[in-house]
């Protein structure tokens, strides 16, 4: 009689089980979609459509464009932030650190309402001003993203090491770019990561403010509204393998743990 | 004038205090001889690091002046004194290869990089790490690491180098490796070294002068010899090498009564002061009960590889010996200590320190007589279990048998009675001085100890007398 030994390896059972559901067979699927027509017949029709209709590709430039200045405009706000975070001396730094994060645990589409009654005061109509209020709406939702895994780089930076740039003639400054800045870039990577690639598909956020314009994620959208599953699909692929890209040209700069790191955070 | 030219570095009453408070330093006083190698040594928490940081301005005094080369470099920024520094984790740039690490400092002085590649070639090569220029740090063992640390602040050809336990971390062998290849590498640069340590070894083989430091006060300045030798005070005794340690009082010309017996020392101090002996453990000669001048019964002997560590009680002292020779435990023997080697230091204060035991009931005991404390309140954070055991702070169990704890009392916190049993311990006088308002007793206890203790009123020699010894008045120390 064969008795059952419990093993390490029994304990992998159910994440085999909700990768293989949640992750490989919607991938397979994803694929099959993108590569067959509505009939079921393997064709590139949504490839070479997506490539050749003006509409499509100008929406890819123009998410490409938001996401950019999304990016940059976190960068911008979250690197000072971070860094005067890191270095202060207050004693309840978790606490400051809380106060970028507590948006986030408020209530996404309360958030933007609240988001959009600001920007209608201001603006008086906000239709007025897509591409800013696409810009100021990612902002606002991916922020903290930015924030976190640059905080953390900063703050696990040894202060030994800008010591001894000082101890080798460095002033402030020097030691700043010469130092600081090189190595917080797996923060840097870390947070862009986190921030450009939602950017391009998170389309509630302008849905919601009633924005006009067109991301990357509107398209998927409309389409899959529209029961186009394949369309659809082609152009989520299409991200996925920009993701994949990026990674890939910035696998070298991120830091093992920077993420844990930033998730433990959160 | 010629002698202040040759200070390479002077320190003035630096005193470092912080926001909270605390003293990390206070009125530390030092004049380093250009080309020497000074050790700061002690525990940590002694003040040296920041001592070290305040040379290389990474921290800035409270009060005082530091002087390189006669000019006031006190408020100066790191980057522009010509000083470098050697952390205790190295600190190398890890997204810079070794060239980039050791060409920092040199392209900050924007150097040509014909005579960077010249010179960085050329320190490599003086720590033994050829080649090395294109390898990632992170590549490197904790030992080149430290030699690349080691390098990129000598490239600055630096008036002093500074550092901070560099070897701390590295294992033994490696340790001692790189202890003779500093010494080497001293002494051949010429360049003033400033070495911090805990490692007593260390800076003693190291050192041209050793600063000892406790509680942000310098103890002793002097050669190893010196301090090993003649150590200045208890505490330099203690933390330099092993010692045994005693109260004790001059009993007549070069006569020192301490530990239970009278010993010929060469120190010439006046009959009747307080003193504090010092025998270091190799010291102690162990011979036949009859010929020792202090008989005792050895309670532990231990193999420590080129000798013996055996533990003697006599009395209630206890005497750390050193021999070739093993002992037997249980076993009586006499302890005879050379004059040379007896070390005599006019006691200034006069704190009396004795040992009292933990019973089984976690009471405390001194002479049989139980005192009115309990143990947890003395051992900060220490509790009882709910099965009897205690514990300590961090939940380790504390076993009676194997703890020591050592009380001290003032002198004056002691009062004589004639009613000899009201006391905690009884004992005659052996001696008296009068301070001009009081006068100071030694008592020599039944337990073969000395106590000092100070009353108003005139007794006389060899009364024998009770010494009541209030609980509340003494401190208590944990060794284990």
């Amino acid at each position: 009689m064969r008795t059952f030994r419990f093993s390490r390896k029994n304990l992998s059972i159910p994440y085999v089980i909700f990768l293989a559901v949640f992750v490989v067979i919607p991938l397979f699927v994803l694929v099959y979609y993108a590569f067959t027509d509505r009939d079921g017949h393997v064709s590139l029709r949504n490839f070479i459509g997506f490539f050749t209709d003006p509409n499509t590709l100008g929406t890819l430039f123009y998410s490409i464009v938001i996401a950019l200045t999304t990016t940059l405009v976190c960068l911008a706000i979250a690197y000072p932030t971070a860094y005067i975070l890191a270095k202060s001396r207050v004693k309840r730094k978790s606490a400051m650190l809380l106060v970028f994060i507590l948006p986030m645990w408020i209530n996404f589409s309360l958030r933007i309402t609240a988001l959009k009654e600001i920007l209608t005061v201001l603006e008086e109509n906000i239709a007025y001003y897509p591409f800013l209020n696409a810009v100021i709406g990612m902002t606002y939702d991916f922020l903290p993203f930015m924030i976190l895994p640059i905080y953390t780089t900063i703050s696990r930076l040894d202060p030994s090491l800008i010591e001894a740039a000082k101890d080798l003639g460095a002033n402030d400054v020097d030691a700043f770019f010469k130092i600081t800045l090189p190595l917080s870039v797996p923060g840097i990577v870390s947070g862009v990561a986190m921030v450009f690639l939602p950017a391009m598909t998170n389309y509630v956020v302008l849905d919601m403010l009633y924005n006009s314009t067109y991301i990357m994620g509107s398209l998927i959208g409309s389409y899959f509204a529209a029961y186009n599953w394949n369309g659809g699909s082609l152009i989520a692929l299409i991200l996925l393998l920009l993701i994949c890209v990026f990674t890939y040209l910035t696998r070298n700069l991120e830091d093992e743990d920077q993420r844990a790191g930033g998730g433990a955070l959160l | 004038m010629q002698e202040k030219k040759d200070n390479i570095i002077e320190l003035r009453h630096i005193t470092r205090r912080f926001e909270d408070g605390f003293e990390a330093v206070s009125d530390f006083n030092l004049e380093v001889k250009r080309g020497e190698f000074v050790t700061f040594l002690g525990p940590s928490g002694c003040g040296k690091t920041t001592t070290l940081r305040m040379i290389a301005g990474f921290d800035l005094p409270t009060d005082g002046q530091i002087l390189l080369e006669g000019r006031d470099i006190t408020s100066l920024p790191p980057y522009e004194r010509p000083i470098n520094t050697v952390f205790q984790r190295y600190a190398l740039f890890p997204h810079m290869n070794i060239y980039e690490n050791i060409a920092f400092g040199l392209r900050q002085k924007k150097m040509k990089e014909a005579e960077i590649k010249r010179k960085v070639e050329k320190v490599l090569d003086l720590v033994d790490l050829e080649g090395f220029e294109g390898r990632a740090v992170t590549t490197l063992s904790g030992g080149q690491q430290q030699r690349i640390a080691i390098a990129r602040a000598l490239v600055n050809e630096p008036a002093i180098l500074l550092l901070d336990e560099p070897l701390g971390a590295l294992d033994l062998k490696m340790r001692k490796e790189m202890q003779i290849e500093l010494k080497q590498m001293h002494d051949s640069l010429g360049i003033t070294f400033i070495y911090v340590t805990h490692d007593q070894e260390e800076a003693l083989t190291m050192s041209d002068r050793i600063v000892v430091m406790s509680e942000g006060k310098t103890q002793q300045i002097g050669t190893p010899e010196d301090i090993y030798n003649e150590p200045k005070n208890a505490f330099v005794a203690d933390f330099i090498g092993e010692s045994n340690i005693f109260n004790g009082i001059m009993i007549g010309k070069m006569k020192a009564r301490f530990c239970g017996g009278e010993f010929t020392c060469v120190d010439d101090v006046e009959e009747g002061t307080h003193i504090t002996a010092v025998v270091r453990p190799e010291d102690v000669e162990i011979t036949s009960p009859e010929k020792g001048i202090i008989r005792g019964h050895v309670i532990s002997v231990i193999f420590k590889g080129m000798h013996y560590e055996i533990t003697i009680e006599s009395g209630r002292n206890e005497i750390v010996a050193r021999s070739v020779h093993t002992a037997t435990v249980g076993d009586v023997v006499g302890m005879y200590v050379d004059p040379d080697n007896i070390h005599i230091m006019i006691a200034e204060d006069h704190t009396n320190y004795f040992t009292v035991d933990i019973n089984s009931e976690y009471r405390l005991e001194f002479n049989g007589k139980m005192l009115d404390t309990s143990v947890t309140k003395i051992i900060p954070g220490s509790r009882r279990q709910p099965d009897g055991t205690l514990v300590d702070g961090h939940g380790e169990t504390i076993d009676p048998a194997r703890t020591k704890i050592t009380a001290s009392i003032e002198p004056q916190d002691i009062s004589m009675t004639d009613k000899v049993e009201e006391g905690l311990i009884e004992g005659y006088i052996s001696n008296l001085i009068y301070k001009g308002d009081h006068y100071s007793y030694v008592i020599h206890t039944d337990l073969e100890q000395d106590l000092v203790v100070d009353d108003e009123y005139l007794w006389n020699m060899d009364d024998h007398v009770g010494l009541i010894m209030p609980v509340e008045k003494m401190s208590f120390k944990l060794n284990r």
